[in-house]
């Protein structure tokens, strides 16, 4: 037998500084003939993104649009019909100053739309098995049917006890004040509030910004609303018998009629959020009441700096974190992704996941490779079928291994694409329904064991959550070499034991 | 199956044993610092001080982006009066000290930590999540296949052996 096996083995071999030159067999096997895809494309939240990754809003915008008519048509009519009596009447101030105020409310509006609200990236699912490891370590065996106590980690910060949750989505323990935004599916750090008329969620990254549109909206409209009531253009139209009557006095109804509602609407709402940037608190902190002195006598803000003034600079002056996901970032071939299966973005999976290589990841598929020629023969099936499972179950139960560990868990949304989730089970899947149901059912929140346990042969896929990417090897002329060539060498081992 | 079992909990240590993750340190509020308490994967691979003395300095490479200060506030007012428009211009102070850690992390890895086999990852690039050291296998005879992987060969070949009977 030909043991010439010492270039793929050198390749494997972990090597720290040989994520550069890691990737040689596999693009060599993957010629790249797309363009490279960017992360955005990948991305398992529930989010737009536009202008290649630039911009990044939640699912829903409509109110979104709404709010950006609003704003258009009611200064619009102000500057088209009131604008040139006042201008001329009274000062050419007005007019700039209504310019500048319109201005700064829609750069603030975009800037609190378009902007990453401060998404937590989901973990790797070497993080998440690492997490699940030392849960269960702290829990102990659990037995089946047990449901595990809700993971949760407390931290002493400033004197006060914070619990953090474990999200089962982003397979993270949430940073304090963070939480996961059910209508992005994602989880935002410091969370204040999902904001359908900005049509975002309102988060670290974009608080000031919100705070700044709101602020300035109300000086809009409280402009508006004073300016148009002092500029009556019903006497004048009675007067004149202008033929602009009608529209004006359209103009004088509407622009009455919204900013008289958003006067109240939105200064109440510039004041409150006034007051929790003085106190350093979040929407969701108030709504919850975490730190009010009606829950414990000895309860308070941890996060306060102890007076308004530094409070509120640090909310509007504080250093502007960056973005955590990198959304134009490339798809590096070494960086291991977590893969989704949500937002239709599941489509671009096969690429991820022919592009999602990592030397130790090489190794445990060869492993992989082995069992499977190992027992290719025996069972005659396709060697599809055996993506990243033990050839004997086909079905449900084999399904549900690397299925499991190849989505994030998200029990309350039903799968669009389940099987494009797994990439390598796309051939194998005949019921996309019972793999949702499987998926469901090993879901890690719903079983007592940590993590998703297959039925059937251990799947090396499974247990690395790095195998998901095997199943698209199985296509690679070039890997079938190897495979060859590993199962040569996993025989050869057997037999000299 | 008892083997089958097995082998799960020796890929599972094969798995997740090859990464090393120290986890953010929320005890003195959301800012961003890493626990400096020294792993026991890596007790005989780097030395305890070393590493503390990496994470003590990458802990204060993110204060220094963190922090709020005179010079925070300016960059703050002059971008809300510019509609932070500046930005566009120049980078902010944040992102200066995140190229400055990546710097640090870079020359860390050359000196200190591929000499002993390691490879230390940017926080940034797990978002902030964690620090990663990524350990070669420790049983390793060729350096590739750990012993776990070598111990899931039997499963196979009692296969072969019982579809044969």
């Amino acid at each position: 037998m030909h043991l010439g096996l010492d270039e793929p083995v050198r390749e494997c071999q972990y090597n720290p500084i040989c994520t550069r030159n890691s990737s040689s067999m596999e693009t060599s096997g993957h010629k790249k003939k797309r363009t490279p895809r960017r992360k955005w494309q990948i991305f398992p939240g529930r989010n737009r993104f536009y202008c290649n990754g630039r911009v990044m809003m939640a699912r829903q915008t409509g109110v979104f649009y709404l709010t950006l008519i609003l704003i258009m048509v009611t200064s619009g009519l102000f500057f088209a019909f009131d604008c040139p009596f006042l201008a001329s009447n009274l000062t050419p101030a007005i007019p700039v100053i209504g310019g500048v105020l319109f201005v700064f409310v829609l750069g603030m509006l975009f800037r609190a739309s378009f902007s990453d609200p401060g998404v937590l990236p989901r973990a790797t699912p070497d993080e998440a098995a690492d997490l699940e490891r030392q849960i269960d370590a702290s829990n102990g065996p659990s037995g089946p049917g047990y449901r595990p106590p809700p993971r949760i980690r407390e931290v002493v910060i400033n004197g006060q006890t914070v619990k953090l949750k474990y999200c089962f989505t982003c397979k993270i323990f949430r940073p304090p004040r963070a939480s996961h935004c059910s209508l992005c599916d994602n989880c935002v750090e410091r969370f204040d509030h999902h904001c359908p008329w900005v049509g975002n969620c309102v988060g670290k990254r974009n608080y000031r910004f919100f705070y700044l549109f709101i602020l300035s909206l109300s000086f809009l409209t409280v402009f508006i609303f004073a300016f148009v009531i002092t500029h009556d253009p019903t006497g004048q139209a009675s007067s004149a018998h202008s033929k602009t009557a009608l529209p004006d006095i359209l103009s004088l109804g509407e622009s009455v009629l919204v900013c008289f509602f958003s006067v109240w609407s939105i200064m109440g709402l510039s004041g409150f959020h006034t007051y929790l940037i003085s106190s350093n608190q979040t929407t969701n902190e108030d709504i919850k009441g975490s730190w009010s002195t009606k829950r414990a006598k000895d309860n308070y803000n941890p996060y306060s700096y102890g007076n308004i003034l530094t409070n509120c600079c640090a909310a509007l002056c504080g250093p502007l974190p960056p973005s955590l996901i990198d959304r134009r970032g490339f798809i590096q071939p070494d960086t291991p992704q977590p893969v989704s299966h949500s937002n239709g973005s599941c489509m671009y999976n096969s690429t991820q996941l022919q592009s999602h290589m990592c030397d130790q990841e090489h190794c445990i598929q060869s492993t992989k490779f082995v069992l499977q020629a190992a027992a290719t023969p025996l069972l005659h099936s396709d060697p599809v079928m055996m993506g990243g499972e033990g050839p004997t179950l086909p079905g449900k139960s084999s399904l549900g291994g690397p299925c499991a560990s190849l989505t994030p868990s998200q029990p309350s949304l039903p799968s669009s694409m389940p099987g494009l989730g797994c990439a390598g089970d796309m051939l194998t899947l005949r019921d996309p329904d019972t793999h949702c149901h499987h998926h469901h059912f090993v879901s890690p929140e719903e079983t007592p064991s940590p993590g998703p346990m297959p039925l059937t042969l251990p799947c090396p896929a499974h247990m690395t959550h790095g195998g998901h990417m095997n199943p698209a090897q199985l296509y690679d002329p070039a890997s079938q070499d190897s495979l060859h060539e590993d199962s040569v060498r996993g025989l050869v081992k057997l037999s000299s034991v | 199956m008892a083997e089958a079992h097995n082998l799960q909990d020796l890929q599972h240590q094969a798995a997740v044993a090859s990464k090393v993750y120290v986890q953010r340190d929320y005890n003195s509020g959301t800012i961003c610092r890493f626990q400096t308490k020294f792993p026991s994967e890596l007790e005989a691979r780097v030395d305890r001080q070393q590493f503390e003395e990496t994470m003590q300095t990458l802990n204060n490479l993110y204060a220094e982006a963190e922090k709020i200060g005179g010079k925070s506030y300016l960059e703050g007012c002059l971008a809300c009066m510019t509609a932070y428009t500046i930005f566009l211009c120049m980078e902010t102070h944040y992102e200066k000290v995140l190229k400055k850690i990546a710097r640090f992390i870079k020359e860390q890895n050359e000196k200190i930590y591929a000499p002993l086999g390691l490879l230390l990852t940017d926080p940034i690039e797990r978002g902030l999540r964690v620090v990663s050291f990524t350990v070669p296998e420790a049983h390793t005879n060729k350096g590739c296949f750990p012993n776990a992987t070598i111990i899931p060969l039997y499963v196979p070949w009692a296969l072969v052996k019982s579809s044969a009977l």
